[in-house]
């Protein structure tokens, strides 16, 4: 143990003093975390839009109201008639356009059902999603209070167009996937290079002609890698929590639970890259060509696995980030429990148990 | 066990090259054994297949009492490697680099200080340095504290002195001897000829071949031929002279003269000075000398 424990701190002293890596690695989740959080979470707010109200009574008025005085709309222009609204979007300055049908009032009143028509600008589909989602729970809400004390109460149907994204997702799922993206980097690209850089500086003969056993070279290299991810992921976590406010739903525990299986499927794959790459180059290729795009691309962290072509579709199977991403969707803004995640909590814990296997089947005990 | 390292027809291959072709030899317990031969001999091929870490393609070897294949595990644990290529953690410092592998062996520096006390006692001044930022030299002792800080029965090190200056080279031999004397069984290969009157024995290597093994001066005795030093004020057309004559076995420059024997087991050094100036050679010496390891190696290759 005191042998283990002794190559341990090795690794730590080896993190420790390459201090532009350490700060790299601290620095990088940080930085996306700020970057991410502020490209979406500041467009938001005061996005411009047109209104074209053609009823132009009590109700439009208190909808528009709402909707403006939420801060997340600032409203450009009135629009008059139907014709104005291919023009107001080819100016590029309004995003959203909410259209109110005739007789909005009285078809409340009458009927207790009305339309209202949100069109948005979907060339930029995440944000076209994140408008549409906050307009209609506006009105929701807005339905809501209207219902109070009333027997029948009064239906607001928002039509939705949109060219590209039929789907309405909120975008605050990028902090699931910016952490798993995040652990994934940390750990397998990091655990790669490190045995591989072994390999390199010919310090791996020296461990070879040693008591030390494959299975202590391994785990020695992965215990301070697996320490460093999780003190990213928390940082990640706070960060998010306090400057976004994107708060934790579920259970803490059982995501950091979820955080520490994913960390080990992705220092597991991680040892297997190095055992299969013999320089640090060839790690790095691998992590970030087989690794890294795949993971971001087919996880559903940026695009919708649900809009990808089938063939697509069935590879995004075999991304691991692609289930904890379901996994922390789940936990954070969800709040589910262990009984709805267990499927992809066991299709992690696979995946981890056949990386390992291959992985010490496949660590060379000797030279070649 | 009788010796302490034992191999038998050895041989291994990469692809079609034959890096070690054939080898025998037996190591006896508290020798200090010298491989010599240029690069690509096979030195380091030899070296990784007794430190397990190459499976040797056919043959076997005895380490310590351990078969190289079977017993891998006990070899590791028992023997000393100091690899060619300098091999300790660069960012670490010197003393958490001889910390880290004295760990890795489950001992501790004072355990065995006494060994390491002469090559460390070097070091101790640089104790916080990072191991990156000594001197050829005292990286390379450094790498020898490294390789003995668990007080191994033998100990490998390839090519331990190439690339260092003649003092530290001069000292690494000292060093040496005084292992030696502690029981130490050492192995050690080298390109430079010199060192092999540092050695108890020696093999020559050349392509993957031992040329010829033992003690020097049996190998220097075998040589059996005269051989002369030779020197003029145009060595070019000196050497292109001796080779284009009918009676020459062999010319190679060797530092400042030319060594030269001939067809017939000795020459008339006086004819063969005059028949040189009267090719024009002026301040012509021609001696005859004692051959050195350098002459055998270059008779026996020639073989």
């Amino acid at each position: 143990m005191n042998r283990f424990l002794n190559f341990v701190w090795k690794e730590f002293l080896h993190i420790v003093r390459d201090y532009r890596t350490l700060l790299i690695l601290f620095g990088m989740p940080i930085a996306q975390v700020l970057l991410f959080g502020f490209a979406i979470t500041n467009e938001i707010k005061d996005a411009k839009i047109a209104i074209l109200d053609f009823a132009k009574d009590n109700n439009t008025q208190e909808i528009s109201n709402k909707l403006l005085s939420s801060g997340y709309f600032l409203l450009y222009e009135n629009l008059q008639s139907q014709n104005d609204i291919e023009p107001a979007f080819r100016k590029g300055i309004i995003k959203e356009v909410i259209i109110f049908e005739p007789d909005f009032g009285k078809n409340i009143e009458r009927t207790g059902t009305a339309n209202v028509q949100i069109v948005a600008d979907a060339s930029d589909p995440n944000f076209a999603n994140m408008l549409i989602g906050y307009t209609s729970s506006i009105i929701m809400d807005y339905q809501a209070e209207l219902s109070k004390g009333k027997t029948l109460p009064p239906m607001i149907n928002p039509e939705i167009k949109m060219r590209f994204n039929p789907n309405l997702k909120s975008v605050f799922m990028f902090v699931p996937g910016l952490m798993s993206v995040i652990l994934l980097l940390v750990s397998a690209l990091m655990t790669s290079i490190s045995i591989t850089k072994e390999k390199e500086l010919g310090t791996m003969e020296i461990l070879l002609v040693s008591p030390l056993n494959p299975f202590q070279i391994i785990v020695g290299k992965v215990i301070p890698y697996l320490l460093l991810a999780l003190v990213n992921s928390a940082a990640v976590l706070i960060l998010s929590k306090y400057v976004f406010e994107v708060p934790t739903v579920g259970s803490l525990p059982l995501l950091i639970a979820e955080c520490t299986l994913f960390l080990v499927t992705a220092l597991s794959l991680g040892i297997l890259i190095s055992t299969v790459s013999n320089n640090q180059q060839t790690a790095m290729m691998i992590s970030l060509g087989a690794l890294m795009l795949p993971t971001i691309i087919l996880s559903g962290y940026i695009f919708p696995v649900e809009n990808m072509p089938l063939p697509l579709q069935l590879l995004s199977n075999t991304i691991p980030a692609k289930w904890f991403i379901r996994i922390v969707k789940g936990i954070m803004l969800k709040g589910v429990t262990f009984s709805y995640i267990w499927q992809e909590t066991l299709i992690l814990a696979g995946m981890t148990v056949f990386f390992i296997t291959v992985s010490i089947k496949k660590f060379k005990i000797r030279l070649e | 066990m009788e010796y302490a390292v034992s191999v038998k027809n050895i041989s291994k291959s990469f692809d079609e090259t034959k890096a070690v072709d054939d080898i025998s030899f037996d190591v006896k317990h508290g020798e200090l054994f010298g491989f010599i031969g240029p690069d690509g001999a096979g030195k380091t091929t030899l070296f990784r297949m007794l430190t397990t870490l190459l499976l040797p393609g056919s043959g076997s070897a005895v380490v310590d009492g351990f078969d190289i294949v079977k017993d891998y595990k006990k070899i590791r644990s028992s023997v000393g490697y100091m690899p060619g290529r300098f091999s300790l953690y660069q960012d670490l410092s010197v003393e958490e680099n001889l910390k880290f592998f004295a760990r890795v062996f489950g001992t501790t520096i004072e355990k065995n200080y006494d060994l390491i006390k002469d090559i460390y006692i070097m070091l101790e001044p640089f104790n916080k340095r990072r191991a990156g930022q000594l001197s050829g030299g005292m990286k390379q002792k450094l790498a020898l504290s490294c390789a003995l800080i668990h007080r191994p029965d033998v100990l490998f090190l390839d090519e331990p002195t190439t690339g260092v200056d003649p003092v530290s080279r001069n000292e690494f031999w000292e060093m040496l001897g005084k292992l030696k004397n502690e029981g130490i069984t050492i192995l050690v290969s080298t390109p430079y000829m010199d060192e092999a009157s540092k050695c108890d024995r020696i093999a020559l290597m050349q392509k993957g071949k031992i040329l010829d093994i033992g003690f020097l001066r049996d190998i220097i005795g075998k040589y059996g031929k005269k051989i002369y030093a030779v020197r003029s004020d145009n060595m070019h057309k000196l050497i292109l002279d001796i080779r284009s004559d009918e009676n020459t076995e062999s010319v190679y420059s060797f530092g400042d003269f030319l060594h030269y024997t001939d067809k017939h087991g000795g020459i008339d050094i006086e004819r063969m000075k005059n028949i040189l100036m009267s090719e024009g050679h002026t301040n012509l010496t021609i001696q005859e000398i004692n051959p050195g390891i350098e002459d055998c190696f270059m008779s026996l290759m020639n073989k």
